[in-house]
């Protein structure tokens, strides 16, 4: 007892004449609320924030032309970006430059928004001083307010999901899919629209994400669903029919991977070489990425 | 009692002769009724609370007779007008009203704010992803509908949809795919549900243009 409270003496001595960093980032996630959205300020920089918003929340019209599918960057990050657990932006703010093993580089924060816009957004991508990207980081930076740097944010990204009990199934995936995700999204995966608005997004075929997208990986897919879906009925679906249902939107086809090399094989080993991708896997008779 | 009679029968016919000018397919004979409060052309009647459902789809009309007359949808009066019904019967009122167009009408300008319209379009999620989703993220835009499956808001009568909501938390009303609305109604508070029933009631049930998405006052 004594003894901790010396060693927490001493490390209070220490943080004290340390300024600027702490020696280590905590272990601990940091909790973290964003500002809401009503503490946009007034003026050019609130409304670069704003446009930065629009851009994230009706993609589809703000990035029309750029990207090359019918996503909102909110069908993927929830409440425009702002919600915990639902890869909000103001956790992803604060991780950048980081290196990434997708590209084998250092990214900057506009770079990692590149990638969205060339996978997830199956578009163009827009330079990095582009209005497009400027404004998305304003935005971001705008819902990381107060955000620390180099410490891990509570929150970020899509939780953790434990390994389904069975292996993950597309048979049974398909049965949760066509009893819980269908009302929303069709049985053909096309989404819904209204008044030429995306309201449920595709989540496979022409309109939805390419197969070099993180979505397309079972795990990532499986982890967003399980913390998000279906909207409003959170917690209603199992462990093992969030990994089902992933399965089986994953191993639907989608537009090819821009990164692709010539052959459905080669692009395989070069960036789909895990268990988690279906890219090059042969589903009901057909290879998976081999459309066009 | 004669006198409401010939008002029935009235409104009955008018909305007969309507559905005739208009070249729609034959009136089924439940139309009299049901016009008796939900009017002649189908639009409802706002100060009475009844709902609209020209426009309304097929299929949603079609399973709300079926859930009135099993009870999963308790209403008395609409249990009473369903109870006899078949599935041909049902199908036959839903295309009825599917098919009666909404006039089309500007959205109001200023376009209503404050409590309403930030559940309605932002929701209330509190930093949890087992928050409330915005009411427009199922609905649509302005609540003008979406598919089969999720009906319009627009428009609808604010002591109607006030009503659904507090049905949907008591569990008088619990039908509905995958029971998202018993989920989300739980969700909301009293002063929430009456703002965003206030919120909806005055949007236009059929706007000629949407506001673009974003603009000041417009939809998040």
């Amino acid at each position: 007892m004594r003894g901790s409270m010396m060693v927490a003496a001493t490390l209070l001595v220490a943080g004290a004449s340390v300024t600027g960093f702490a020696a280590a980032p905590p272990d601990k996630p940091i909790a973290f609320n964003p500002p809401p959205f009503s503490a946009i300020p007034k003026g050019k920089f609130g409304d670069e924030v704003k446009l930065g918003e629009n851009i994230f929340r009706h993609t589809t019209v703000y990035a029309h032309g750029i990207i090359g599918d019918r996503l909102n960057c909110s069908n993927c990050h929830l409440n425009g970006g702002a919600l915990a657990d639902s890869a909000p932006m103001w956790a992803a703010y604060p991780a950048y430059p980081a290196y990434r093993a997708k590209n084998k580089k250092v990214n900057n924060f506009g770079m990692r928004l590149q990638g969205c816009f060339r996978f997830s957004e199956n578009g163009k991508v827009p330079k990095l001083d582009s209005p497009t990207i400027v404004a998305l980081e304003a935005y971001s930076y705008f819902l990381a307010t107060g955000a620390p740097t180099g410490g891990k944010l509570a929150g970020r990204g899509y939780p953790k999901l434990a390994m389904p009990p069975k292996p993950a199934n597309y048979a049974a995936g398909e049965v949760v899919y066509k009893a819980d995700c269908s009302l929303c999204h069709k049985a053909d995966g096309s989404g819904q629209y209204a008044r030429g608005q995306t309201v449920f997004p595709a989540l496979w075929g022409n309109d939805s994400f390419n197969w070099g997208a993180g979505m397309g990986s079972i795990k990532n897919a499986a982890e967003f669903i399980h913390a998000n879906m279906p909207y409003g009925a959170v917690g209603t679906l199992s462990v093992q029919q969030a990994w089902d249902v992933a399965t089986y939107i994953d191993s639907q086809e989608r537009p090819q991977d821009p990164r692709f090399v010539g052959s459905v094989a080669e692009t395989r080993t070069k960036f789909h070489d895990n268990k988690f991708s279906m890219y090059g896997k042969t589903v009901n008779g057909k290879v998976l990425g081999a459309q066009k | 009692m004669s006198r409401s009679l010939v008002t029935y029968v009235a409104v009955g016919a008018a909305a007969w002769i309507a559905a005739i000018s208009a070249g729609s397919a034959a009136v089924p004979p439940q139309i009299a009724s049901c016009a008796s409060c939900h009017g002649a052309a189908g639009l409802g009647n706002a100060a009475a609370g009844f709902p609209a459902l020209a426009g309304m789809s097929s299929t949603y009309i079609e399973h709300q007779l079926y859930d009135f007359k099993h009870g999963t949808r308790d209403n008395e009066i609409m249990k009473n007008m369903a109870i006899g019904l078949n599935g041909a019967q049902r199908k036959a009122i839903g295309d009825y009203y599917a098919a009666l167009k909404v006039p089309a009408a500007k959205e109001p300008d200023p376009l209503p704010n404050g409590l309403g319209a930030e559940i309605a379009m932002n929701g209330d999620w509190g930093n949890k992803t087992t928050g409330l989703p915005s009411c427009d993220s199922c609905h649509g835009p302005y609540g003008v509908g979406v598919g089969d499956e999720f009906p319009r808001l627009a428009g609808q009568p604010k002591a109607y949809l006030a009503a659904q909501l507090n049905d949907w938390r008591s569990g008088s009303r619990k039908n509905g795919p995958l029971h998202l609305m018993s989920y989300v109604a739980s969700k909301l508070t009293p002063a929430q549900i009456e703002a965003v029933a206030g919120y909806y009631s005055k949007l236009s049930a059929n706007p000629n243009h949407l506001p673009k998405p974003g603009d000041a006052g417009g939809a998040k």
